[in-house]
């Protein structure tokens, strides 16, 4: 029987290796070599595979919210501004723009001849209807509360008028220009005047764009066609670039860099969040800084960024990401080292000397908050503090969490956006998504004066005000800004970061 | 014919219950389509909005009710994750993918399980059926997701034979997409293959222990004509409510398999679903997976009576 | 009856190795050899060694008191949940094939619903409504295993009800309950049994998937499905850390299911 047993295992195991023979190499539609070799095919058509791990859970620029689908319309659709690389703005649909002095009125000019993707003209009303159909999109609550109105002029200018000054309003002006004529359809055929068009969209599988002939930019795009591709998770993705149908990966863990294959070079950023343990001010024994502090005191920073992201992460120690250098307050970096004698003090002078037990919630959607997690109760033990861990659909804590604050602690992260006040109306105490119920009417006060300030020195002094506050407060446990690990394919060149949402495309090119 | 009418209507009854059942779980776990869709950046009109648009505000009993009126002209209705897409365009592309990984993966079952399962009944020597056993337990034991993980470390990363996420369509390259999916069927098949054998050879043992066998062996007949003519057709009618189960089995452990080895299935979409409390699809996928479930009991309970004319339904 | 143990392979070396892992994941419970949260830099991903015999985890946490403690907590879900399941399957079953009827065929067409359910989906909705943690765990699997149960106890109710003993017991006067516990439930009890060992085998299979996708038990508690899907992502720098907790569910199940295989040959 062994030797029947047996006949029927080799059987089975040729059959196999027939079918594994049999898909190799050529008969893949052009999807390429079967180890991950050199040439993928895809230089000879000009195009590249971008791995994305979000889906994509809108082509309507104006109703996209996940950052991830945020910077793949990045390549699609321009503002009146584009966001640089350097984190300032730049003219794009318009061709210049100036502030006014108060700051209450912007005044834009068209950029002569533009046109969206299908040739039509891009028109002053196109301009006006579009930041309209955003700001009804964005709300009351937004930054657009203090939009007055837009006067829209035949000539091409076009003047954004405010209720009070603003300066940071220009930066909410990179929302997408796109065709009122095509309103019924934003949804299923996209238009826009961004360096790529769109050509097909399959929910959870792909997204394909392809050059837009009539981009304004000279030269650009160099590629002629790209393809997101939305695969499970970043484990899935290098598997697939070693396999040779990626070209193009963000977000990767030193761990996973460390397996792949030659193929790739890699380039280091940031992911441009706020990273950290939010702690629930309101209840106990949260609502004590002295608490707040001893948490900090007690979690070696470090050492999350060594275990996750092989040292590479930026350590923070405010709500503000270190990419915004013309904002961003390093003092507070130091202000807690990893020092658990310390913590055990303050625990002790808190009246915690015996410690306490509390539950982190995490959401399930980017696997190192749970490793952050694991790392801080694992810290926490060490001061006598026990931190229990509940993993949670990322809905679900949006919900639960984040809409209706039942939590102790979480570890998450936050983002914002190029204007910088982004990055702090979730500490203002009235705010509607102040998750963290942080209440400080120094805080408030500073906040209020940092948005009018029109100076940009006093502006900026205002906002490293605010940073300094957070800390000394240790509003939340503020850990790291994440590396964004890059993995290009050796032929392509030209990847640049940005500290918004943005995979920039148009830049990129074959050697 | 009575039979038939009474498990047509207990199908629709069962379906029925179903459907009202998943919207009935919608509208109490926490967070609801609009809230996922809007993310973190959600303003409270914006969400009030969405609900609006989507028809979240209606009470639980009118959206049941037009949803229902929907589907009975089989609309089930535009996918809340993803605006403007029909459910069942959604589904259309997914079904073909895991059907193909359940029929691949019930072939090999079947292929496999039948012979081994009869020769190891045959065996009569204490360390060849201790042998078998051993073997048959352990592959039972084995969770088909730790099966799909060592497959795609050796298969994929070792041997490179196929990559994960590599996966073709078969309405582009119904080779191709055969090929790719004989790895996610291994892990789903062999701990089935092993319960099989097992029952199998349970059967056909017990079977031997009938009068009407040592009749036959006292007529005349040689071991493996008695086998072949009299023991394996007996034996093979509660193989076939086995097999009805492991069918059942296969489509749901695929939910799981599919994952690890990424193929855009029925699996991965209801997973997705649930997170995104998109429940137009999540009650068609269930349907589907239901409607499935429960005729394959109904043709099983056919055949069991169509083979053995004892059995009364 | 007598258990003829020396005729018996299936259920020595079932009880053996169950009994082994059972003491393992007992002393693990109290006592392993390094501690399981314990992190280390310098660990991580340390291959097998003698200092750790199953090697180090990504954050350099010992793999063997890992497996230890997750054994533990994963035997512990297995029966809880059996034990919730086939109670509850086997008082539902009795009751609706004694009663026959209306009842009856109210509580198969529950059981056709619950059974044509895909089970993931299932635990999946109980655990976005009432959280996971090892108590709802336990709950969302144990109710998916009512059906199968009360269908075995239902059909050898069937097969039971009719006969003498039962009959004279009846006329005897005995109340329902009577006759269920004293004269179906000694007859019935192994096909239950064995279907009971058939049913921790998925139990555990199905805890581990539900680890799998993230929604079993929590860290820092281990459970051998969660790490067999951490492990899932470190597959080429590290396979020891799937394989050992992979090995441990074989041979906890393969226990179980050799005790079940010696169950059902006592006659």
């Amino acid at each position: 029987m062994k030797r029947k047993i047996l006949c029927s295992l080799i059987a089975l195991v040729t059959v196999l290796a027939l079918a594994a023979c049999g898909k190799t190499p050529d008969n893949q539609g052009g999807s390429g070599s079967s180890n991950g070799g050199e040439s993928t095919g895809r230089e000879a058509t000009n195009s590249v595979v971008v791995g994305i791990t979000q889906d994509i859970d809108s082509l309507d620029p104006h109703n996209a919210v996940s950052a991830g689908t945020r910077e793949v319309l990045f390549n699609m659709f321009e503002g009146l501004v584009q966001p640089t690389p350097e984190g300032e703005i730049e003219p794009a649909v318009a061709s210049e723009f100036t502030v006014s002095e108060d700051a209450t009125f912007i005044t834009f000019q068209l950029r002569d001849g533009i046109t969206f993707c299908d040739g039509t003209p891009i028109t002053v009303q196109d301009v006006k209807y579009s930041i309209e159909r955003y700001a009804g999109i964005q709300g009351e609550g937004s930054a657009f509360s203090i939009l007055k109105d837009i006067v829209a002029s035949e000539d091409g200018t076009i003047v954004v008028n405010l209720s009070e000054p603003n300066t940071e309003f220009v930066y909410e002006l990179t929302c997408a220009i796109i065709p009122q004529a095509n309103d019924a359809n934003v949804n299923t055929n996209p238009i826009g005047s961004g360096p790529f068009m769109y050509d097909s969209f399959i929910p959870g599988e792909e997204l394909v764009i392809k050059k837009n002939p009539n981009y304004w930019k000279e030269g650009r795009p160099y590629l002629d066609e790209v393809t997101f591709k939305i695969v499970a998770d970043t484990d899935k993705a290098v598997t697939q670039l070693n396999a040779g149908t990626l070209d193009i990966v963000q977000y990767l863990t030193s761990d996973q860099v460390m397996t792949l294959n030659d193929n790739f070079y890699v380039m280091d950023g940031s992911i441009n969040y706020v990273q950290g343990m939010f702690l629930n001010n309101k209840v106990e024994p949260f609502n004590d800084p002295l608490v707040r502090q001893a948490i900090y005191y007690a979690i070696d920073r470090q050492n999350i960024s060594d275990m996750l992201f092989g040292g590479k992460s930026h350590i923070i120690g405010t709500n503000m990401i270190p990419a915004a250098t013309k904002y961003y307050n390093a003092d507070t970096e130091d202000q807690y080292p990893y020092d658990p004698a310390k913590a055990k003090e303050l625990l002790k002078q808190a009246g915690y000397e015996n410690g306490f037990t509390f539950t982190i919630q995490v959401p399930n959607n980017y696997p190192p908050h749970k490793g952050t997690a694991e790392i801080i109760a694992n810290c926490l033990e060490e001061v006598g503090i026990t931190a229990k861990i509940n993993e949670i659909e990322f809905t679900s804590w949006l919900s639960d969490v984040y809409k209706d604050r039942k939590y102790e602690a979480t570890v998450v992260a936050v983002d914002g956006r190029l204007a910088p006040y982004t990055w702090f109306a979730k500490n203002e105490s009235t705010a509607s998504n102040n998750f963290t119920n942080y209440s400080n009417p120094q805080f408030d006060e500073i906040f209020a004066k940092a948005k009018a300030a029109i100076d940009p020195e006093e502006k900026v002094g205002y906002y490293k005000q605010l940073q300094q506050i957070l800390a000394d407060d240790a509003a939340s446990i503020y850990v790291q800004d994440p590396a964004n690990q890059v993995a290009i394919r050796n032929t392509l060149t030209g990847y640049v970061f940005y500290p918004v949402s943005a995979q920039d495309m148009s830049v990129i090119k074959y050697k | 014919m009575k039979y038939i009418v009474k498990k047509i209507i207990t199908l629709f009854v069962a379906l029925l219950l179903i459907s009202i059942i998943i919207f009935v779980v919608f509208s109490v776990i926490p967070a609801d389509a609009s809230i996922a869709k809007l993310g973190i950046d959600a303003t409270p009109e914006q969400i009030a909005a969405l609900r609006a648009q989507m028809g979240l505000d209606k009470p639980l009993f009118e959206r049941y009710f037009w949803w229902l009126a929907n589907a009975l002209q089989g609309n089930f209705g535009e996918s809340f994750q993803y605006t403007g897409v029909k459910v069942t365009t959604l589904l259309a592309r997914r079904l073909g993918n895991s059907a193909l990984l359940s029929l691949i993966s019930f072939i090999m079952v079947v292929i496999f399980s039948i012979p081994i399962g009869i020769f190891s009944a045959k065996r009569r020597s204490v360390v060849a059926r201790g042998t078998m056993t051993t073997i048959t337990q352990i592959t039972m034991g084995i969770p088909s997701f730790f099966l799909g993980l060592l497959l795609t470390y050796l298969f994929s990363l070792v041997l490179h034979w196929f990559y994960v996420g590599q996966f073709v369509s078969p309405s582009e390259d119904f080779f191709g997409a055969c090929a790719y999916l004989i790895f996610p069927a291994i892990a789903i098949a062999l701990p089935k293959i092993a319960m099989t054998v097992k029952f199998l050879s349970n059967s056909i043992r017990s079977e031997l222990h009938k009068d009407y066998v040592r009749t036959a062996y006292a007529k005349g007949s040689t071991r493996d004509g008695v086998l072949y003519k009299h023991v394996l057709k007996n034996s093979m009618v509660p193989v076939i409510t086995f097999l009805g189960i492991i069918v059942a089995e296969i489509v749901a452990g695929s939910v799981i398999v599919e994952q690890v080895f990424s193929v855009p299935g029925i699996g991965s979409l209801l997973v997705t679903a649930i997170t995104n409390r998109d429940y137009p699809v999540v009650e068609a996928v269930v349907l589907l997976i239901a409607f499935f479930v429960i005729v394959i009991n109904f043709i099983v309970d056919m055949i069991y009576q169509a083979v053995d004319p004892r059995v009364k339904l | 009856m007598k258990l003829k143990l020396k005729h018996n392979p299936s259920l020595i070396i079932g009880i053996v190795i169950t009994g082994v892992l059972l003491l393992i994941a007992i002393v693990g419970l109290f006592w392993t050899p390094y501690s399981t949260t314990k992190m280390s830099m310098e660990l991580k991903f340390a291959p097998p060694s003698a200092a750790h015999w199953f090697g180090c985890d990504n954050y350099g946490r010992d793999i063997f008191s890992r497996v230890m403690q997750g054994a533990g907590t994963t035997f512990l879900v297995a029966l809880s949940t059996i034990v919730f399941g086939c109670t509850l399957g086997t008082i539902i079953g009795f009751f609706a094939g004694y009663r026959g009827g209306w009842l009856d065929e109210v509580v198969m067409r529950i059981n056709d619903v619950v059974n044509a359910f895909p089970s993931i989906l299932l635990a999946l909705v109980f655990v976005s409504f009432f959280g996971n943690g090892l108590m709802n765990v336990i709950l969302a699997l144990g109710i998916l295993f009512i059906p199968s149960f009360a269908r075995i106890a239902r059909s050898e109710m069937l097969r039971l009800k009719g006969m003498q003993f039962v009959q004279s017991a009846k006329l005897v006067g005995d109340s329902t309950g009577r006759i269920i516990f004293s004269q179906i439930l000694p007859n019935a009890y192994i096909s239950i049994l064995s279907s009971a060992a058939v049913g921790f085998n998925n139990a555990v299979i199905a805890e581990a998937s539900l680890s799998y996708l993230g929604l079993g038990v929590q860290p820092p508690d281990a459970s051998l499905g969660r790490m067999i899907n951490e492990a899932g992502n470190y597959l080429l720098q590290a396979p020891w850390y799937a394989i050992f907790p992979g090995v441990a569910i074989i041979v906890l199940v393969l226990g179980v299911a050799l005790i079940s295989d010696g169950v059902s040959k006592i006659d």
